[in-house]
């Protein structure tokens, strides 16, 4: 029986010994807490995680009323118009520069890749303190004044909205270089018998190869680099929070979801029902854009 | 409002960032606290205490001023009936133990920029009026008031902290001008202030937005919640006043994007602004940087029925109902913030400046008696507004959005401040309902 148990080698029991503690991990630190948000959000928790008032759909349909919510929504959409293009223009065109490099090849990979392994609340404060700060000490603002130009203010100016540009090179310096890593080793699998051929037709290197030949070998990297960004773009939370929160809150502008939510559920307010319906709505949001976003590139279909 | 230390804020959620070095420090003090408490815990009793009965835990936030903590824990040490074992936490203090009450892991006695009304409601705190009742006529009504539901004391309140308009003498007598006694005046003085590499005034980062809050509704003649319980702010002499902030923003008066936020005195003390909004905290550190070249004002008044006002705040002590002894946390918290006297005029006054609590001790405190630290004590007496019990976090945050987007955006005050007092008028339905 307890042969049988363990299966042939033993098996069963080494199967459990390695996943064993992975599955609990995910379950208690994935499902549960998961399984228990979509509950908390029909209950009025007020302060605890036990509530007994269920109230339905109210937490959801308060935050659906709720312009502040709603205008985070439209934060999100206009930090994916920002960061998502210019990420993926930037980190492209890095792995095609680094690719053709003949010399020096791994040590420019690392280095553009080295900002990946720094902390996006590291980069935010030296990017909100030192980088661009509203002084005329501060390093974007020393440039200007070489140009004779007043400082500006970045981060609490919002006309025009120079936060953005603040909040959107911080997160493109740090992962413009992970997604480089993914073109390069897509581009490596572009088989060089295609550039001969296309050579001996007489395509002229270049724009025309890249466009008819590089780019098109590319669509399997470039969709998954873009579902990748949109995800990424969406639970923005780190540098949002760590560029522009003060002691006293977060002002009403540059808000993304999660940020938002943190300040409902797990401020002082702490209404976690009202938080969980919006995490609900959140991540049903980014179900529905993943999917949508999967069927119109044909992910997952077989490549011809 | 809510007063605190350099590392922290007043009105609420978070945490400013502690500067580098002292948060290396504090983590570098930690870990060494840790492993000498490791080495030396086979004495037979927790850390830090030597008492004997219940094992009771307290939590305070990080104070900036060196000397506090041991202060606090030389304080558990001396009591007999428990042992105390003192936590000293860094970071987003509010969100900590509003989290940390849910729960029996939490502090037994904790002192709290509140207690709120929902926690009060919601009976996480315990009534503490049987421990204060005697002396309840020496704490100071302006900060008691806000710890005090329907006749109830939740919170022992601590010490008192206040919050000024901080200028330079010689940049003010260099631009032929006098202090200000109004709020036009204030926004005409931070106009000739400017040059090119001095900003007029500096009320934090976000243009005022966030230290603010009910201060210039107070100084227009305003107040936020009034007596029976209705918005008391929403009228055309708050429009004119948050106007005239945004005035201050548009002519480029204002400091912005300073490397340390109001609450630190470094843009006052650095030149960077002729005048700066900052706590009564930073007043030591000015002094120390600036000599006899500054002086300090309340908020100046505006309007017809103005007068100038300061905030007041008190980080109080309170009990966590899920204590598992909280008859002994009661008798603690009392024992500490009631009978103790000593410890409560250590506290207050030997690390750092704060107005004492108590009204015997803050006429006494030796620290207070002149200079511009008797003109903040007397701006706190005469003109201290505290936040009300019912100016709930969410109220808190509708007036903040509403005071960035008049500033910054030019938004029409009328109008936000008519939306603000909408989402005001509803959380005060709310918060009746659940009393």
């Amino acid at each position: 029986m307890l042969a049988r148990l363990l299966g042939p080698q033993r098996r069963y029991l080494w199967f459990w010994v390695f996943t064993g503690p992975f599955v609990v991990g995910l379950v208690v630190f994935g499902y549960v807490p998961l399984v228990w948000s979509v509950v908390l959000s029909f209950f009025d928790a007020h302060d605890t995680v036990t509530p007994r008032h269920f109230v339905g759909l109210a937490n959801y349909a308060s935050m659906l009323g709720d312009a502040a919510f709603r205008s985070s929504l439209a934060t999100f959409a206009v930090f994916t118009l920002f960061i998502v293009p210019t990420t993926f223009a930037v980190s492209l065109g890095l792995a095609l520069l680094v690719h053709r490099l003949r010399r020096w090849r791994a040590f420019f990979r690392s280095v553009f890749f080295l900002p990946t392994a720094c902390s996006y609340v590291v980069a935010s404060l030296i990017w909100k303190m030192a980088v661009f700060n509203g002084v005329r000490f501060g390093l974007a603002n020393t440039v200007l004044r070489w140009f004779g130009a007043d400082p500006v203010a970045w981060l609490s100016t919002t006309h025009p909205p120079w936060y953005w540009l603040v909040i959107v090179t911080v997160r493109l310096w740090l992962q413009a270089g992970f997604y480089m890593i993914l073109f390069l080793a897509g581009l490596q699998r572009v088989p060089r018998s295609l550039y001969e051929a296309a050579a001996v037709d007489g395509a002229r290197p270049g724009w025309q190869t890249f466009r008819y030949i590089t780019f098109p070998q590319l669509r399997a990297t470039s969709v998954a680099v873009v579902l990748l960004l949109v995800i990424n773009a969406f639970q923005a939370f780190d540098e949002f929070y760590n560029l522009l929160s003060t002691s006293a809150g977060y002002p009403p502008y540059a808000r993304p979801p999660l940020v938002y939510l943190y300040y409902v559920a797990l401020g002082q307010g702490q209404d976690l029902g009202l938080g969980s319906a919006g995490a609900v709505i959140l991540a049903l949001v980014i179900a529905v854009v993943t999917v949508a976003q999967a069927r119109w590139f044909g992910l997952g279909r077989k490549e011809a | 409002m809510t007063m605190t230390e350099p590392t922290r804020d007043t009105t609420g959620s978070h945490p400013t960032l502690l500067p580098r070095r002292r948060l290396l420090a504090a983590a570098g003090g930690a870990a060494l606290a840790g492993a000498l408490a490791a080495c030396g815990s086979n004495n037979g009793r927790g850390g830090g205490s030597s008492g004997s009965g219940p094992a009771l835990s307290q939590w305070y936030h990080q104070y900036g001023e060196a000397g506090t903590e041991q202060a606090v824990e030389r304080y558990a040490a001396a009591y007999r009936q428990a042992r105390v074992t003192v936590q000293w936490r860094p970071g987003d203090y509010d969100t900590q133990t509003a989290a940390a009450l849910l729960t029996a892991d939490g502090p037994d006695v904790f002192e709290v920029n509140g207690p709120t009304l929902d926690q009060i409601q919601g009976g996480q705190v315990v009534d503490l009026t049987d421990g204060i009742k005697d002396v309840e006529h020496d704490f100071n009504p302006a900060v008691l008031g806000p710890k005090t539901y329907r006749g109830r004391v939740y919170g022992i309140p601590q010490t008192i902290d206040t919050q000024l308009l901080y200028y330079r003498k010689s940049l003010l007598a260099k631009a032929k001008i006098s202090p200000p006694q109004t709020l036009d005046e204030l926004v005409a003085a931070a106009a000739k202030l400017t040059t090119k590499d001095v900003k007029g005034l500096f009320l934090g980062n976000d243009g005022g937005a966030g230290v603010l809050g009910g201060t210039p509704l107070y100084a227009a003649g305003l107040q936020l919640v009034t007596p029976d319980g209705t918005v008391g702010f929403d009228s055309p002499a708050a429009y004119a006043a948050l106007g005239k902030l945004h005035t201050l923003y548009a002519e480029r008066s204002l400091l912005l994007g300073a490397p340390a936020d109001w609450s630190d005195p470094s843009a006052f003390t650095q030149g960077l602004t002729a005048m700066q909004w900052s706590g009564l905290w930073a007043l030591p550190q000015i002094s120390t940087a600036l000599g006899d070249d500054f002086g300090v004002l309340p908020f100046p008044a505006d309007g017809a029925h103005g007068t100038p006002a300061v905030p007041v705040g008190a980080y109080a002590s309170a009990v966590s109902a899920r204590s598992k002894h909280v008859a002994a946390a009661k008798e603690f918290a009392t024992w500490l913030w009631v009978e103790r006297i000593d410890y409560q005029e250590d506290f207050a006054t030997s690390y750092g400046l704060h107005i004492p609590a108590r009204i015997s001790l803050a006429e006494r405190a030796a620290k207070l008696r002149d200079g511009a630290a008797a003109d903040a004590v007397r701006f706190a007496t005469r003109y201290g507004h505290a936040d009300p019990l019912l100016w709930t976090p969410k109220s808190r945050s509708a007036l903040q959005d509403a005071y960035s987007r008049i500033i910054k955006d030019g938004a029409d005050p009328a109008g936000q401040v008519k939306a603000a007092a909408g989402v005001v008028a509803a959380e005060l339905a709310r918060v009746r309902k659940n009393g």
